[in-house]
This record gives structure tokens, sequence and C-alpha cells, in this order.
């Protein structure tokens, strides 16, 4: 496995497991698009991936493509290495993305760019998806950057 | 009909504890230091220990009831609890759980405890190892998320940023715990004092507010309570506890996945405080001295805005040292030395010194307490807190 220029984050870190519920999502972020769960009885979004719709307990759960575009809603920077695949590699800034454009659902991933640079909340982003074709199996994250 | 209640129908007649220990530093199995434990706080309410008939517990206790049971020659076990969730957020629940088997009579006797020994089993401050992550993990770990810590963060970035909570808030409660540890024997982090500059020194955990010493320690130890019938509590050797309120659980989708609760920015209690002053029927200022679990210390800030204990707007004149310690405090907090500096018992600890404070033989003797309060650890779900008090409070 060699280190891709383009990730954010060093090798080595946990893939994500690719579970039934949440497969439309994954298939999405390998097409470069984001699908998330849009239940077909009240029509609203909800994200993480359940078995029910939590507002009106329909099991008739759709997928919807939605804008990649979100603002910050909270961040932190860890500094403390927390997986041997962090050790050395200093601070990196994770977010919190609320959707406007999904019922605002959220969404967690890494702010791309500086890792020291300053963090506002509310401040408009979009996704990023970063393929990881050397995994078996492949996987695609989505990561945020700044826009404008 | 009668009130439907647990207030003042129990007490905690006993507690007990081991040796402290830093984390792996534990001589002795996690089981035998539950052990220990129990036999203490039978000792302490001179309670022959095969009168236990019941064992309430969280956090995945590793130490069962049934073992305890059977190693302790109990003659009937009549109640084993396990209460839902991880870390200390079911600490008060436990001793609920304890208190309302004994009022109910499906048993006389239970011990709430807990008991860990984190060098013959994981630590907690690192994640999990494996290769896939399932669950909310895979919308987390991938990204570098993964500690409690982490978990965690993030609410209190956005709190603190929405409110202009400033970390020196959060600092005073880290230098109050370590202030107290300092004359408490028990103390881990006795004899290894904080001040402002080592806290400012300190290495980064998690910016924007999580510096090392905002964070617990990881410990190795047991404690454990004693909960027996209010009646029975009189005729015991020590004044009794009484249990005025008890709490548990977390306000509406609490435990979003990854991150979607409505009310994100909150240690959990606003649903949970609100139950815990009805059953207590007492409010904040009622208070004499408050024990605050400290996974982190935003989560302590979270908590005690959440019970009313200061607003948020008044956070950051209120958090100061003065207002906190034992002897000069309106508020004295964390007075032996909590998580942060006691020991990370998971907040069992801070039951053992609420009552302490109560019976009036602690080592930081607030003057005088009639009414106790234990939070238990925020931001988790479920979460749980906890009134105690002396007589004269019922
Ligand atoms: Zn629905």
């Amino acid at each position: 496995m060699s280190a891709n220029i383009s990730h954010v984050l060093p090798p080595g870190l946990p893939a994500p497991a690719q579970e039934p519920v949440a497969l439309p999502y994954w298939e999405g972020t390998r097409a470069g698009r984001l699908v998330i769960q849009k239940c077909r009885g009240c029509g609203k979004h909800q994200w993480g991936p359940e078995w029910v719709c939590h507002r009106c307990h329909s099991f008739d759960l759709g997928w919807a493509e939605v804008a990649p575009r979100g603002r910050i809603y909270s961040w932190q920077r860890p500094h403390h290495p927390v997986h041997p695949a962090l050790n050395g590699h200093g601070p990196y800034i994770i977010v919190l993305v609320e959707l406007p454009g999904a019922d605002n659902v959220r969404m967690v991933g890494n702010l791309i760019g500086d890792p020291l640079q300053e963090v506002r909340i509310g401040a408009e982003v979009e996704a990023v998806f970063e393929p990881h074709d050397e995994a078996t199996p492949p996987y695609t994250l989505v990561q945020w950057r700044v826009v404008g | 009909m009668s009130e439907r209640t647990l207030r003042g129908k129990v007490a905690i007649a006993g507690i007990g504890e081991t040796t402290y220990y830093k984390h792996g530093k534990s001589p002795d199995a996690e089981f035998k230091l539950a052990l220990q434990a129990v036999l203490a706080a039978c000792r302490d309410a001179g309670i022959d220990p095969r009168e236990v008939d019941g064992f309430a517990s969280y956090g995945n206790d590793r130490s069962d009831a049934p073992r305890l049971a059977a190693a302790l020659g109990i003659r009937e076990l009549r109640f084993s609890n396990m209460h839902w969730g991880g870390g200390g957020g079911g600490v008060a629940a436990a001793v609920a759980n304890a208190g309302a088997a004994v009022h109910s009579s499906m048993a006389n006797c239970v011990i709430a405890f807990r008991s860990l020994a984190q060098g013959q089993f994981a630590r907690y401050g690192r994640g999990a190892q494996q290769a896939a992550a399932a669950g909310d993990d895979a919308f987390l770990a991938p990204y570098g998320l993964m500690s409690p810590a982490q978990r965690f963060a993030m609410k209190i970035t956005r709190f603190m940023t929405e409110h202009g909570i400033r970390h020196e808030a959060l600092r005073a409660i880290a230098l109050t715990s370590y202030h107290h540890a300092q004359t408490n024997p028990r103390a881990v982090m006795n004899g290894r004092p904080l001040d402002v500059e080592k806290y400012e020194a300190s290495r980064w955990i998690i910016e924007p507010f999580h510096r090392l010493f905002d964070c617990c320690m990881e410990n190795d130890g047991a404690g454990a309570v004693l909960v027996v019938p209010a009646e029975r509590a009189k005729d015991l050797p020590h004044k009794p506890t009484y249990l005025l309120g008890a709490a548990q659980g977390g306000h509406h989708r609490s435990a979003a996945p990854v991150h979607n609760a409505p009310d994100y920015a909150s240690a959990h209690f606003p649903t949970v405080a609100r139950n815990l002053w009805a059953m207590s029927k007492l409010g904040p200022k009622d208070v004499d001295v408050l024990q605050a679990y400290e996974n982190f210390t935003g989560g302590v800030l979270l908590g005690m805005v959440e019970h009313g204990m200061v607003s948020a707007e008044e956070a950051n004149d209120f958090l100061v040292p003065e207002n906190l310690r034992f002897d000069t405090g309106k508020l004295p907090l964390n007075t032996s030395g909590g998580n942060l500096a006691e020991c990370y018992m998971h907040g069992l600890e801070m039951v053992n010194e609420a009552v302490r404070q109560l019976r009036g033989d602690a080592c930081n003797q607030v003057k005088d307490p009639q009414v106790a309060m234990v939070i238990g650890g925020p931001m988790v779900t479920p979460v749980s807190s906890l009134i105690l008090g002396t007589e004269a409070t019922l």
C-alpha cells in the first residue's frame, strides 16, 4: 500500500465496513455522488443510515442524491495520535458538516488544506471525494474543502 | 395513592474503595479489586457481606454479579443489574437502580460498584485497532475520529464558541481537582500539584479546548457503595446518606447516529436534570457540594449548565478556582480531586466523596453540607445524576 498524497490522512487507518444498510451511500461515493437515506413515507432525509425512519416509522427508506455542499457546524483539531497510523503525523482537522439541502443532516469528515488553518463555524464547504482504490474492497471517503 | 418516588426511601450505609493505582500498576486482578471494594463497603456499613443480595453496575463492568455472589458466598442473589452505556454515564444510575431494587423489595441490601484494571484489559484512550470499522464507526474512524475525547470535542467546540466561553473556565475546573487532590491521601495525583503555568504549557490533546490537563486519567482500582432501606440505615454505624433524587436517560435522539443529535452541543442532561430536580424537590441553589464527572473539563461545564448550576452567560465569571474550592467556594466542586486527580474510577469515587462530605469526614470537608450532588459521565448516552442528603433534608 503506497502513501497517496491526495489523501488527507496517512494510510493504515481503519477502512469503513461497507455494510448492507449503507451500501447505496458507498456506491454513490465511488461514483462521486453524495447519496443518503430519504424516507418514502414522509420525504425527509436522515443520516446515518438506519432501518426505520425516526419521524414516521416507515421502513420504506429510499436513497437520494443531495448537493455536496454544506457548512461547518463544529470542528476539532486532534494532536494526540489515537491510532498507530497517526504516530508522528501531526495535527489534522475533523469537521462536522451540516447539509442545508438535505434537512440539515450532518456528516463527519476531514477538512482539506493546511492542518493549522483557522476554522470557522458556519463556513461554506464542498465535498471532495477521496478514492482509496488500493484497498480491498476499494472505497471512497467524503472530505470537505472551504469554498471561496 | 402514595407518591411514586425514591426520595428518602433508601440510603447509602457503606462506602468502600481499593487503593487507587496508575493504569496498569495494580498488583491485583480486576475481579480481586472488585471483591476488595465490596468487602470494604460492607465493613464500613457493619453488614455481613453474605447478607448482600444484589449488585448493580455500569459501563459493561466485567466483574459480573453471579460471579461476585459465588466468590463471596452470598446466600441468595435477588438482583443483578447492568446499566447500558459506556464510561461513567451510568454511575448515578447504578446507585439509583440499587435503590429501586431495595425500595421495591426485590432485594434488601444491594451493592453498586465499578472495577477497572486497565493493565489487565485494554485502555480507553486509544481507538480500536481492527482493520474495518463497522456501524457508526464506519463514518468516523477512517477520518481519525476514534477516542472518547474526539467523540465529545465537537460538542464542546460548538457550545463554547456559541456562548463565547473562554478556556480559562475549563482551566479552573482542572486546577480545582488538582488542588483538592493535594490534601487527599487516596489521590493518585497527590503530590503532583498543577498551576496555571503548567496547565498552559501542557500539550494539546485536541484543539481548541482539550489540553492534557483537561482530560481524565486512566486508573486501576474499584469502588462500591451499599444501599439499604432508609429505616434500616438508621440502625447502622454511620449517619445515613439518603437518596433524594435520581434520574437517567437522554433527551430526544441524543444517541442519533454520526453526530446527528438535534440538540448537539449538549452533555445530554436537559431532561435528566428536570426529572432529577422533580424527584428531589430541590433546585440548583440547594446544592452544598457538587461532584461532577470529568471525562473532559468541557463536559463538566456542559453538565453544570444543563443542571442549572451556572448559566452559559455567567460561566466565564463564575468558573474561577476561588468559587469552586471546598473552603472558599460558592459551589465546592470535586472535593476529593475527581476523575482528574483522585482516581478515574468512572465516577464511583465521586459517590463515595459525596457520602463522606455529608457524613462530615471528608479530607477537604465543606462546612456542614446537607445536600450533595453527583453528575455522572457527561456527553455519553444514557447519562445519569444523583442528589443525596442528610437526615435534615428529608
Ligand atoms: Zn419518514
